[in-house]
Protein backbone atom coordinates (compact mmCIF):
# COMPACT_ATOMS: atom_id res chain seq x y z
CA UNK A 1 0.00 0.00 0.00
CA UNK A 2 2.67 2.28 0.84
CA UNK A 3 4.57 2.23 -2.47
CA UNK A 4 1.49 3.14 -4.19
CA UNK A 5 1.15 6.58 -1.80
CA UNK A 6 2.90 8.50 -4.88
CA UNK A 7 0.82 7.11 -7.79
CA UNK A 8 -2.56 7.86 -5.93
CA UNK A 9 -0.92 11.43 -5.54
CA UNK A 10 -0.28 11.61 -8.93
CA UNK A 11 -3.44 9.76 -10.07
CA UNK A 12 -5.11 13.15 -8.37
CA UNK A 13 -2.90 15.49 -9.89
CA UNK A 14 -3.64 14.02 -13.49
CA UNK A 15 -6.84 14.03 -13.07
CA UNK A 16 -7.22 17.32 -12.30
CA UNK A 17 -5.01 18.14 -15.27
CA UNK A 18 -7.68 16.19 -17.39
CA UNK A 19 -10.46 18.21 -15.85
CA UNK A 20 -9.48 21.19 -16.42
CA UNK A 21 -9.56 20.14 -20.31
CA UNK A 22 -12.69 17.88 -20.17
CA UNK A 23 -14.69 20.89 -18.85
CA UNK A 24 -13.79 22.35 -22.18
CA UNK A 25 -15.33 19.81 -24.12
CA UNK A 26 -18.22 19.35 -21.65
CA UNK A 27 -19.01 22.74 -22.16
CA UNK A 28 -19.20 23.21 -25.82
CA UNK A 29 -21.12 19.93 -26.07
CA UNK A 30 -23.57 21.19 -23.72
CA UNK A 31 -24.68 24.24 -25.95
CA UNK A 32 -23.59 23.31 -29.99
CA UNK A 33 -24.12 19.39 -29.77
CA UNK A 34 -20.15 19.48 -31.23
CA UNK A 35 -17.68 17.71 -29.71
CA UNK A 36 -14.77 20.17 -30.62
CA UNK A 37 -11.71 18.08 -31.71
CA UNK A 38 -9.89 20.45 -31.80
CA UNK A 39 -9.77 21.65 -27.76
CA UNK A 40 -6.38 18.89 -27.56
CA UNK A 41 -4.47 21.15 -30.12
CA UNK A 42 -5.57 23.77 -28.48
CA UNK A 43 -4.15 22.91 -24.89
CA UNK A 44 -0.87 21.52 -27.20
CA UNK A 45 -1.00 25.63 -27.98
CA UNK A 46 -0.95 26.87 -24.90
CA UNK A 47 1.90 24.78 -23.37
CA UNK A 48 4.12 26.09 -26.95
CA UNK A 49 3.03 29.31 -25.85
CA UNK A 50 3.88 28.54 -22.35
CA UNK A 51 7.85 27.59 -23.29
CA UNK A 52 7.88 29.99 -25.77
CA UNK A 53 6.84 33.22 -23.47
CA UNK A 54 8.99 31.76 -20.39
CA UNK A 55 12.19 31.64 -22.19
CA UNK A 56 11.46 35.44 -23.13
CA UNK A 57 10.01 37.65 -20.38
CA UNK A 58 9.81 37.49 -16.73
CA UNK A 59 7.12 35.11 -15.36
CA UNK A 60 4.47 37.68 -14.32
CA UNK A 61 4.40 38.33 -17.91
CA UNK A 62 4.32 34.98 -19.74
CA UNK A 63 1.57 33.29 -17.95
CA UNK A 64 -1.09 36.07 -18.73
CA UNK A 65 0.30 36.19 -22.32
CA UNK A 66 -0.29 32.40 -22.35
CA UNK A 67 -3.91 32.46 -21.11
CA UNK A 68 -4.81 35.73 -23.24
CA UNK A 69 -3.40 33.87 -26.36
CA UNK A 70 -5.19 30.29 -25.60
CA UNK A 71 -8.47 32.30 -25.08
CA UNK A 72 -8.02 34.18 -28.67
CA UNK A 73 -7.54 30.95 -29.99
CA UNK A 74 -10.48 29.52 -28.92
CA UNK A 75 -12.34 32.55 -29.71
CA UNK A 76 -11.07 32.74 -33.37
CA UNK A 77 -11.75 29.06 -33.73
CA UNK A 78 -15.15 29.58 -33.05
CA UNK A 79 -15.64 32.33 -34.99
CA UNK A 80 -13.98 31.28 -37.96
CA UNK A 81 -14.39 27.63 -38.13
CA UNK A 82 -18.18 26.87 -36.35
CA UNK A 83 -20.06 30.27 -36.85
CA UNK A 84 -20.59 29.98 -40.25
CA UNK A 85 -21.80 26.44 -40.08
CA UNK A 86 -24.85 26.94 -37.22
CA UNK A 87 -27.58 26.40 -39.46
CA UNK A 88 -25.35 23.50 -41.11
CA UNK A 89 -25.84 19.63 -40.38
CA UNK A 90 -24.27 18.88 -37.13
CA UNK A 91 -22.19 16.31 -39.48
CA UNK A 92 -20.07 18.92 -41.44
CA UNK A 93 -19.33 21.28 -37.50
CA UNK A 94 -17.46 17.85 -36.76
CA UNK A 95 -15.78 17.97 -40.16
CA UNK A 96 -14.93 21.44 -39.35
CA UNK A 97 -13.67 20.78 -36.46
CA UNK A 98 -11.64 18.19 -37.58
CA UNK A 99 -10.05 20.34 -39.95
CA UNK A 100 -9.15 22.86 -37.12
CA UNK A 101 -7.40 20.17 -35.45
CA UNK A 102 -4.84 19.70 -37.92
CA UNK A 103 -5.06 23.03 -39.19
CA UNK A 104 -3.33 23.90 -35.56
CA UNK A 105 -0.89 20.73 -35.37
CA UNK A 106 0.13 21.68 -39.37
CA UNK A 107 0.42 25.71 -38.22
CA UNK A 108 2.52 24.13 -34.98
CA UNK A 109 4.62 22.53 -37.06
CA UNK A 110 5.11 24.93 -39.86
CA UNK A 111 6.59 27.49 -36.11
CA UNK A 112 8.78 25.12 -34.69
CA UNK A 113 10.06 22.90 -37.44
CA UNK A 114 8.69 19.68 -36.37
CA UNK A 115 11.06 20.02 -33.45
CA UNK A 116 9.46 18.88 -29.67
CA UNK A 117 10.17 22.10 -27.77
CA UNK A 118 11.61 21.28 -24.52
CA UNK A 119 10.51 22.45 -21.55
CA UNK A 120 12.92 24.00 -19.39
CA UNK A 121 11.77 24.67 -15.53
CA UNK A 122 9.08 27.15 -17.08
CA UNK A 123 7.33 28.23 -14.16
CA UNK A 124 10.09 27.33 -10.86
CA UNK A 125 8.16 27.38 -8.14
CA UNK A 126 5.88 25.33 -9.00
CA UNK A 127 8.82 22.83 -10.30
CA UNK A 128 9.91 22.37 -6.79
CA UNK A 129 10.62 19.59 -5.54
CA UNK A 130 8.44 18.37 -2.25
CA UNK A 131 7.81 15.55 0.41
CA UNK A 132 4.25 14.75 1.61
CA UNK A 133 3.30 11.44 2.80
CA UNK A 134 6.99 10.00 2.92
CA UNK A 135 6.70 10.61 -1.04
CA UNK A 136 9.02 12.92 -2.74
CA UNK A 137 7.00 14.61 -6.09
CA UNK A 138 6.96 18.14 -7.18
CA UNK A 139 5.09 21.07 -6.03
CA UNK A 140 2.50 20.99 -9.22
CA UNK A 141 1.16 18.16 -8.29
CA UNK A 142 0.09 19.32 -5.16
CA UNK A 143 -1.62 22.13 -6.49
CA UNK A 144 -3.35 21.06 -9.73
CA UNK A 145 -6.32 19.46 -7.52
CA UNK A 146 -6.71 22.33 -5.08
CA UNK A 147 -6.53 24.32 -7.90
CA UNK A 148 -8.76 22.88 -10.51
CA UNK A 149 -11.86 22.34 -7.72
CA UNK A 150 -11.18 25.55 -6.95
CA UNK A 151 -11.73 26.66 -10.48
CA UNK A 152 -14.69 24.05 -10.98
CA UNK A 153 -16.44 26.19 -7.74
CA UNK A 154 -16.12 29.54 -9.56
CA UNK A 155 -16.94 27.74 -12.71
CA UNK A 156 -20.04 27.03 -10.81
CA UNK A 157 -20.76 29.63 -9.49
CA UNK A 158 -20.77 31.47 -12.57
CA UNK A 159 -23.00 29.35 -14.43
CA UNK A 160 -25.46 29.11 -11.78
CA UNK A 161 -25.76 32.80 -10.16
CA UNK A 162 -25.03 34.86 -12.89
CA UNK A 163 -26.43 36.07 -15.68
CA UNK A 164 -24.23 35.26 -18.52
CA UNK A 165 -24.27 31.91 -16.35
CA UNK A 166 -28.16 31.61 -17.01
CA UNK A 167 -28.12 32.65 -20.40
CA UNK A 168 -25.87 29.94 -21.18
CA UNK A 169 -27.95 27.56 -19.40
CA UNK A 170 -30.82 28.80 -21.77
CA UNK A 171 -29.35 28.65 -24.68
CA UNK A 172 -28.02 24.83 -23.82
CA UNK A 173 -31.60 23.96 -23.50
CA UNK A 174 -33.41 25.38 -26.73
CA UNK A 175 -31.65 28.27 -28.69
CA UNK A 176 -34.13 29.71 -30.36
CA UNK A 177 -36.18 30.66 -26.84
CA UNK A 178 -33.12 31.74 -25.53
CA UNK A 179 -32.85 34.29 -28.55
CA UNK A 180 -36.81 35.40 -27.20
CA UNK A 181 -35.14 36.59 -24.21
CA UNK A 182 -33.17 38.93 -26.12
CA UNK A 183 -30.14 36.27 -25.29
CA UNK A 184 -27.56 37.23 -28.36
CA UNK A 185 -26.76 33.39 -28.80
CA UNK A 186 -22.98 33.85 -30.21
CA UNK A 187 -21.60 35.86 -27.53
CA UNK A 188 -23.32 33.01 -25.43
CA UNK A 189 -21.26 30.51 -27.86
CA UNK A 190 -18.20 32.61 -27.70
CA UNK A 191 -17.98 33.01 -23.72
CA UNK A 192 -18.34 29.02 -23.61
CA UNK A 193 -15.20 28.94 -25.85
CA UNK A 194 -13.16 31.65 -23.69
CA UNK A 195 -14.03 29.48 -20.12
CA UNK A 196 -12.88 26.45 -22.20
CA UNK A 197 -9.81 27.62 -22.98
CA UNK A 198 -8.90 29.17 -20.41
CA UNK A 199 -9.13 26.18 -18.53
CA UNK A 200 -7.66 24.18 -20.97
CA UNK A 201 -4.65 26.52 -20.87
CA UNK A 202 -4.20 26.55 -16.97
CA UNK A 203 -4.32 22.81 -17.16
CA UNK A 204 -1.86 22.75 -20.00
CA UNK A 205 1.05 25.03 -18.09
CA UNK A 206 0.34 22.23 -15.11
CA UNK A 207 0.53 19.23 -17.62
CA UNK A 208 3.74 20.42 -19.09
CA UNK A 209 5.47 21.24 -16.24
CA UNK A 210 5.83 17.46 -15.55
CA UNK A 211 6.93 16.54 -18.92
CA UNK A 212 10.39 17.30 -20.89
CA UNK A 213 8.96 18.52 -23.88
CA UNK A 214 5.89 20.07 -26.02
CA UNK A 215 5.40 18.45 -29.30
CA UNK A 216 2.73 19.34 -31.92
CA UNK A 217 1.03 15.60 -31.25
CA UNK A 218 1.47 16.52 -27.15
CA UNK A 219 -2.33 17.40 -27.39
CA UNK A 220 -3.56 14.36 -28.71
CA UNK A 221 -3.59 11.73 -25.83
CA UNK A 222 -4.07 14.25 -23.03
CA UNK A 223 -7.16 15.70 -25.16
CA UNK A 224 -8.50 11.94 -26.23
CA UNK A 225 -8.52 10.95 -22.19
CA UNK A 226 -9.93 14.63 -21.24
CA UNK A 227 -12.85 13.61 -23.83
CA UNK A 228 -12.70 9.79 -22.16
CA UNK A 229 -13.75 11.55 -18.97
CA UNK A 230 -15.97 14.24 -20.51
CA UNK A 231 -17.82 11.33 -21.73
CA UNK A 232 -17.92 8.86 -18.79
CA UNK A 233 -19.24 11.71 -16.79
CA UNK A 234 -21.86 12.42 -18.51
CA UNK A 235 -21.46 14.76 -21.73
CA UNK A 236 -22.41 18.25 -21.05
CA UNK A 237 -22.34 17.86 -17.22
CA UNK A 238 -19.75 19.52 -15.81
CA UNK A 239 -19.64 17.92 -12.32
CA UNK A 240 -19.45 14.28 -14.58
CA UNK A 241 -16.31 15.92 -16.66
CA UNK A 242 -14.64 17.08 -13.89
CA UNK A 243 -15.59 13.59 -11.60
CA UNK A 244 -14.92 11.71 -14.75
CA UNK A 245 -11.31 13.03 -14.85
CA UNK A 246 -10.12 12.26 -11.10
CA UNK A 247 -11.38 8.69 -11.90
CA UNK A 248 -9.66 8.19 -14.91
CA UNK A 249 -6.58 9.78 -13.34
CA UNK A 250 -6.63 7.79 -10.61
CA UNK A 251 -7.05 4.47 -12.30
CA UNK A 252 -4.55 4.72 -14.78
CA UNK A 253 -2.20 5.75 -12.44
CA UNK A 254 -3.00 2.64 -9.72
CA UNK A 255 -2.63 0.36 -12.91
CA UNK A 256 0.86 1.91 -13.39
CA UNK A 257 1.38 1.83 -9.76
CA UNK A 258 0.28 -2.71 -9.64
CA UNK A 259 3.04 -2.68 -12.47
CA UNK A 260 0.71 -2.64 -15.70
CA UNK A 261 2.11 0.72 -17.04
CA UNK A 262 1.77 -0.48 -20.62
CA UNK A 263 -2.10 -0.93 -19.98
CA UNK A 264 -2.98 2.11 -18.35
CA UNK A 265 -4.20 3.83 -21.78
CA UNK A 266 -5.78 1.00 -22.81
CA UNK A 267 -7.80 0.84 -19.52
CA UNK A 268 -8.64 4.58 -20.05
CA UNK A 269 -10.21 3.35 -23.87
CA UNK A 270 -11.76 0.34 -22.69
CA UNK A 271 -13.38 2.06 -19.83
CA UNK A 272 -14.79 4.30 -22.81
CA UNK A 273 -16.27 0.75 -24.77
CA UNK A 274 -17.69 -0.28 -21.23
CA UNK A 275 -19.37 2.88 -20.41
CA UNK A 276 -20.59 3.41 -23.75
CA UNK A 277 -22.04 0.15 -23.76
CA UNK A 278 -23.95 0.22 -20.43
CA UNK A 279 -24.78 3.73 -19.51
CA UNK A 280 -24.08 6.03 -22.80
CA UNK A 281 -25.22 8.84 -20.84
CA UNK A 282 -22.34 8.60 -18.43
CA UNK A 283 -22.50 9.09 -14.54
CA UNK A 284 -23.98 12.43 -14.54
CA UNK A 285 -26.04 12.30 -18.06
CA UNK A 286 -28.39 15.09 -18.74
CA UNK A 287 -30.74 14.51 -16.93
CA UNK A 288 -34.45 14.76 -18.50
CA UNK A 289 -37.15 16.80 -16.06
CA UNK A 290 -40.58 15.39 -16.89
CA UNK A 291 -43.84 16.11 -15.81
CA UNK A 292 -44.25 14.32 -12.35
CA UNK B 1 -48.61 50.32 -34.15
CA UNK B 2 -47.75 47.66 -35.44
CA UNK B 3 -47.95 47.83 -38.92
CA UNK B 4 -47.14 44.42 -41.44
CA UNK B 5 -47.24 45.31 -45.40
CA UNK B 6 -47.20 42.85 -48.74
CA UNK B 7 -45.20 40.35 -46.22
CA UNK B 8 -43.40 37.62 -47.94
CA UNK B 9 -41.46 34.66 -46.47
CA UNK B 10 -40.45 31.71 -47.67
CA UNK B 11 -38.80 28.41 -46.66
CA UNK B 12 -37.03 26.67 -48.77
CA UNK B 13 -38.81 27.64 -51.45
CA UNK B 14 -42.24 27.03 -49.77
CA UNK B 15 -44.02 30.23 -49.73
CA UNK B 16 -45.09 30.35 -46.11
CA UNK B 17 -46.79 33.90 -46.22
CA UNK B 18 -47.60 35.60 -49.62
CA UNK B 19 -48.01 39.04 -49.07
CA UNK B 20 -49.97 39.33 -46.37
CA UNK B 21 -50.98 43.02 -44.42
CA UNK B 22 -52.26 43.93 -41.17
CA UNK B 23 -52.16 46.30 -38.35
CA UNK B 24 -52.58 45.98 -35.09
CA UNK B 25 -53.42 49.55 -33.09
CA UNK B 26 -52.05 50.48 -30.04
CA UNK B 27 -54.13 48.63 -26.88
CA UNK B 28 -56.18 46.60 -28.95
CA UNK B 29 -56.71 42.74 -28.72
CA UNK B 30 -55.89 41.47 -32.62
CA UNK B 31 -56.19 37.91 -33.39
CA UNK B 32 -55.09 35.89 -36.14
CA UNK B 33 -56.76 33.04 -37.10
CA UNK B 34 -56.55 29.82 -39.73
CA UNK B 35 -55.83 25.98 -39.87
CA UNK B 36 -52.64 24.26 -39.45
CA UNK B 37 -49.75 25.78 -41.89
CA UNK B 38 -51.71 28.60 -42.80
CA UNK B 39 -48.77 30.84 -42.15
CA UNK B 40 -49.58 31.95 -38.42
CA UNK B 41 -47.11 31.16 -36.73
CA UNK B 42 -44.47 32.42 -39.48
CA UNK B 43 -45.88 35.87 -39.00
CA UNK B 44 -45.41 36.10 -35.53
CA UNK B 45 -41.53 34.80 -35.68
CA UNK B 46 -41.33 36.91 -38.98
CA UNK B 47 -42.11 39.96 -36.64
CA UNK B 48 -39.52 38.37 -33.73
CA UNK B 49 -36.42 38.38 -36.35
CA UNK B 50 -36.78 34.25 -36.00
CA UNK B 51 -37.64 33.86 -39.80
CA UNK B 52 -36.02 36.25 -41.99
CA UNK B 53 -38.36 37.59 -44.89
CA UNK B 54 -38.20 37.51 -48.43
CA UNK B 55 -40.00 41.19 -48.97
CA UNK B 56 -42.22 43.45 -47.15
CA UNK B 57 -42.42 45.29 -44.62
CA UNK B 58 -42.80 45.25 -40.78
CA UNK B 59 -42.96 48.60 -39.07
CA UNK B 60 -43.39 49.43 -35.07
CA UNK B 61 -44.40 52.77 -34.18
CA UNK B 62 -43.16 53.60 -37.79
CA UNK B 63 -39.52 51.69 -37.04
CA UNK B 64 -38.91 49.03 -39.58
CA UNK B 65 -38.17 45.80 -37.58
CA UNK B 66 -37.01 43.51 -40.68
CA UNK B 67 -33.23 43.32 -40.69
CA UNK B 68 -32.77 44.04 -37.31
CA UNK B 69 -31.64 41.08 -34.40
CA UNK B 70 -34.11 39.60 -32.39
CA UNK B 71 -32.30 41.45 -28.97
CA UNK B 72 -33.17 44.58 -30.65
CA UNK B 73 -36.86 43.89 -31.13
CA UNK B 74 -37.48 42.54 -27.94
CA UNK B 75 -35.80 46.09 -26.13
CA UNK B 76 -38.40 47.86 -28.66
CA UNK B 77 -41.16 45.97 -26.53
CA UNK B 78 -42.41 43.05 -28.56
CA UNK B 79 -42.54 39.95 -26.73
CA UNK B 80 -43.67 36.15 -27.87
CA UNK B 81 -45.27 33.68 -26.03
CA UNK B 82 -43.75 30.46 -28.26
CA UNK B 83 -45.95 27.64 -29.34
CA UNK B 84 -45.74 24.88 -27.24
CA UNK B 85 -44.64 26.85 -24.21
CA UNK B 86 -41.06 26.08 -24.39
CA UNK B 87 -40.64 26.71 -20.65
CA UNK B 88 -36.88 26.08 -19.59
CA UNK B 89 -37.51 22.79 -18.11
CA UNK B 90 -34.91 22.65 -15.86
CA UNK B 91 -34.54 26.02 -14.12
CA UNK B 92 -37.11 27.15 -12.00
CA UNK B 93 -40.05 29.28 -12.29
CA UNK B 94 -38.30 32.30 -10.87
CA UNK B 95 -35.63 31.79 -12.95
CA UNK B 96 -37.62 31.44 -15.89
CA UNK B 97 -39.15 34.81 -14.92
CA UNK B 98 -36.00 36.47 -14.34
CA UNK B 99 -34.79 35.31 -17.84
CA UNK B 100 -37.86 36.77 -18.96
CA UNK B 101 -35.89 40.27 -18.04
CA UNK B 102 -32.77 39.34 -19.42
CA UNK B 103 -32.61 42.63 -21.37
CA UNK B 104 -33.81 44.84 -18.59
CA UNK B 105 -31.03 46.10 -16.16
CA UNK B 106 -33.44 47.99 -13.69
CA UNK B 107 -33.33 45.14 -10.54
CA UNK B 108 -35.79 46.84 -8.43
CA UNK B 109 -38.55 46.98 -11.25
CA UNK B 110 -37.88 43.50 -12.24
CA UNK B 111 -38.75 42.82 -8.36
CA UNK B 112 -41.95 44.98 -8.87
CA UNK B 113 -42.81 42.98 -12.47
CA UNK B 114 -42.53 39.31 -10.56
CA UNK B 115 -44.61 40.53 -8.32
CA UNK B 116 -46.89 41.82 -10.96
CA UNK B 117 -46.92 38.46 -12.58
CA UNK B 118 -47.17 36.40 -9.26
CA UNK B 119 -50.62 38.60 -8.30
CA UNK B 120 -51.90 37.72 -11.89
CA UNK B 121 -50.54 34.03 -11.60
CA UNK B 122 -50.79 33.01 -7.88
CA UNK B 123 -49.83 29.68 -8.85
CA UNK B 124 -46.96 29.99 -10.19
CA UNK B 125 -46.01 32.34 -7.06
CA UNK B 126 -46.69 28.95 -4.84
CA UNK B 127 -44.64 27.29 -7.08
CA UNK B 128 -42.16 29.51 -7.72
CA UNK B 129 -38.91 27.24 -6.37
CA UNK B 130 -40.01 23.52 -8.57
CA UNK B 131 -38.96 23.25 -11.84
CA UNK B 132 -40.48 24.76 -15.17
CA UNK B 133 -40.32 21.06 -16.49
CA UNK B 134 -42.57 19.09 -13.21
CA UNK B 135 -45.09 21.52 -13.75
CA UNK B 136 -48.76 21.52 -15.50
CA UNK B 137 -49.63 22.01 -19.17
CA UNK B 138 -51.86 24.86 -17.76
CA UNK B 139 -49.28 25.76 -15.62
CA UNK B 140 -46.85 26.21 -17.87
CA UNK B 141 -48.51 28.32 -20.33
CA UNK B 142 -49.26 30.60 -17.25
CA UNK B 143 -45.28 31.14 -16.97
CA UNK B 144 -44.87 31.00 -20.94
CA UNK B 145 -47.11 34.21 -20.22
CA UNK B 146 -45.23 35.68 -17.19
CA UNK B 147 -42.15 35.08 -18.90
CA UNK B 148 -43.11 37.20 -21.86
CA UNK B 149 -44.55 39.63 -19.90
CA UNK B 150 -41.52 39.96 -17.66
CA UNK B 151 -39.78 42.04 -20.70
CA UNK B 152 -42.67 44.82 -20.08
CA UNK B 153 -43.78 44.08 -23.80
CA UNK B 154 -46.29 47.17 -25.16
CA UNK B 155 -46.88 44.35 -27.75
CA UNK B 156 -47.54 40.74 -26.20
CA UNK B 157 -47.67 38.02 -29.42
CA UNK B 158 -49.08 34.49 -28.00
CA UNK B 159 -48.35 31.73 -30.31
CA UNK B 160 -51.57 28.77 -29.28
CA UNK B 161 -51.85 29.58 -25.64
CA UNK B 162 -54.67 27.02 -25.35
CA UNK B 163 -52.45 24.59 -27.00
CA UNK B 164 -53.74 21.11 -25.78
CA UNK B 165 -55.40 22.49 -22.52
CA UNK B 166 -58.37 21.83 -20.37
CA UNK B 167 -61.52 24.02 -21.40
CA UNK B 168 -61.35 25.21 -17.80
CA UNK B 169 -57.71 26.35 -17.97
CA UNK B 170 -58.15 27.86 -21.09
CA UNK B 171 -60.84 29.99 -19.70
CA UNK B 172 -58.71 31.37 -17.31
CA UNK B 173 -55.85 31.86 -19.46
CA UNK B 174 -58.08 34.56 -21.98
CA UNK B 175 -59.54 36.15 -18.69
CA UNK B 176 -55.50 36.95 -18.19
CA UNK B 177 -54.74 37.31 -21.76
CA UNK B 178 -57.97 39.98 -21.40
CA UNK B 179 -56.70 41.55 -18.25
CA UNK B 180 -53.06 41.70 -19.38
CA UNK B 181 -54.80 44.07 -22.28
CA UNK B 182 -56.39 46.20 -20.13
CA UNK B 183 -53.70 47.05 -17.63
CA UNK B 184 -52.34 48.60 -21.40
CA UNK B 185 -50.42 45.92 -23.47
CA UNK B 186 -50.99 45.27 -27.16
CA UNK B 187 -51.81 41.66 -27.95
CA UNK B 188 -51.42 39.75 -31.05
CA UNK B 189 -52.75 36.58 -31.06
CA UNK B 190 -52.90 33.41 -32.57
CA UNK B 191 -55.25 30.31 -32.09
CA UNK B 192 -56.93 27.65 -33.69
CA UNK B 193 -59.61 27.64 -30.95
CA UNK B 194 -61.05 30.70 -32.97
CA UNK B 195 -63.87 30.43 -31.14
CA UNK B 196 -62.80 31.53 -27.72
CA UNK B 197 -59.83 34.45 -29.60
CA UNK B 198 -63.10 36.09 -31.87
CA UNK B 199 -64.67 36.47 -28.64
CA UNK B 200 -61.70 38.51 -27.10
CA UNK B 201 -60.57 40.20 -30.20
CA UNK B 202 -61.17 43.68 -30.80
CA UNK B 203 -60.00 43.12 -34.83
CA UNK B 204 -59.28 39.24 -36.37
CA UNK B 205 -57.78 38.33 -39.64
CA UNK B 206 -58.50 34.71 -41.01
CA UNK B 207 -54.77 32.90 -42.87
CA UNK B 208 -55.29 30.94 -45.44
CA UNK B 209 -52.55 28.89 -46.88
CA UNK B 210 -50.33 31.98 -46.72
CA UNK B 211 -52.94 34.61 -47.32
CA UNK B 212 -55.24 37.01 -45.56
CA UNK B 213 -58.94 35.92 -46.75
CA UNK B 214 -61.25 37.79 -44.50
CA UNK B 215 -61.13 40.04 -41.96
CA UNK B 216 -63.36 42.38 -39.63
CA UNK B 217 -64.21 42.80 -35.87
CA UNK B 218 -64.61 39.94 -33.80
CA UNK B 219 -68.34 39.84 -33.51
CA UNK B 220 -68.32 40.65 -37.50
CA UNK B 221 -66.18 37.17 -38.01
CA UNK B 222 -67.94 35.46 -35.36
CA UNK B 223 -71.31 36.37 -37.23
CA UNK B 224 -69.36 35.53 -40.78
CA UNK B 225 -71.17 32.52 -42.46
CA UNK B 226 -67.64 31.44 -44.29
CA UNK B 227 -65.92 32.15 -40.60
CA UNK B 228 -68.79 29.72 -38.86
CA UNK B 229 -68.33 27.05 -41.38
CA UNK B 230 -64.25 26.78 -41.93
CA UNK B 231 -63.44 27.72 -38.22
CA UNK B 232 -66.32 27.92 -35.76
CA UNK B 233 -67.63 24.37 -36.89
CA UNK B 234 -71.63 25.14 -37.11
CA UNK B 235 -73.71 24.28 -40.34
CA UNK B 236 -76.54 25.98 -39.16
Amino acid sequence: MRELIPYLINGVSVGGQYALIAIGYTLVYGILRLINFAHGDVFMVAGLVMVYATASMPIYLAIPLALIATVILGFTIERVAYKPLRTAPRMSLMISAIGVSYLIQNLAFYLTGGVPQPVNNPIPWISDTVAIFGASTKRVTIITPFLTIALVIVLVYLINHTKIGMAMRAAAKDFETAQLMGIKINSVISMTFVIGSFLAAVGSMLYFTNYPSVAITSGGMPGLKAFVAAVFGGIGSIPGAVVGAFIIGLCEEIIKGLGYTTFSDAFTFALLIVILCVKPTGLFGEKVTDKV
Amino acid sequence: MLKIENLHVAYGGIQALRGISLEVPDGKIVTLIGANGAGKSTTLRTITGLVKAVSGSITWNGEELLGKPIDKIVTTGIALSPEGRRVFPDMTVLENLKIGAYLRKDKAEIEKDIKWVYSLFPRLEERSWQLAGTLSGGEQQMLAVGRALMSRPKLMMLDEPSLGLAPLVVQDIFSIIREINRQGVTVLLIEQNANMALKIADYAYVLETGKITISGSGAELLADERVREAYLGKND
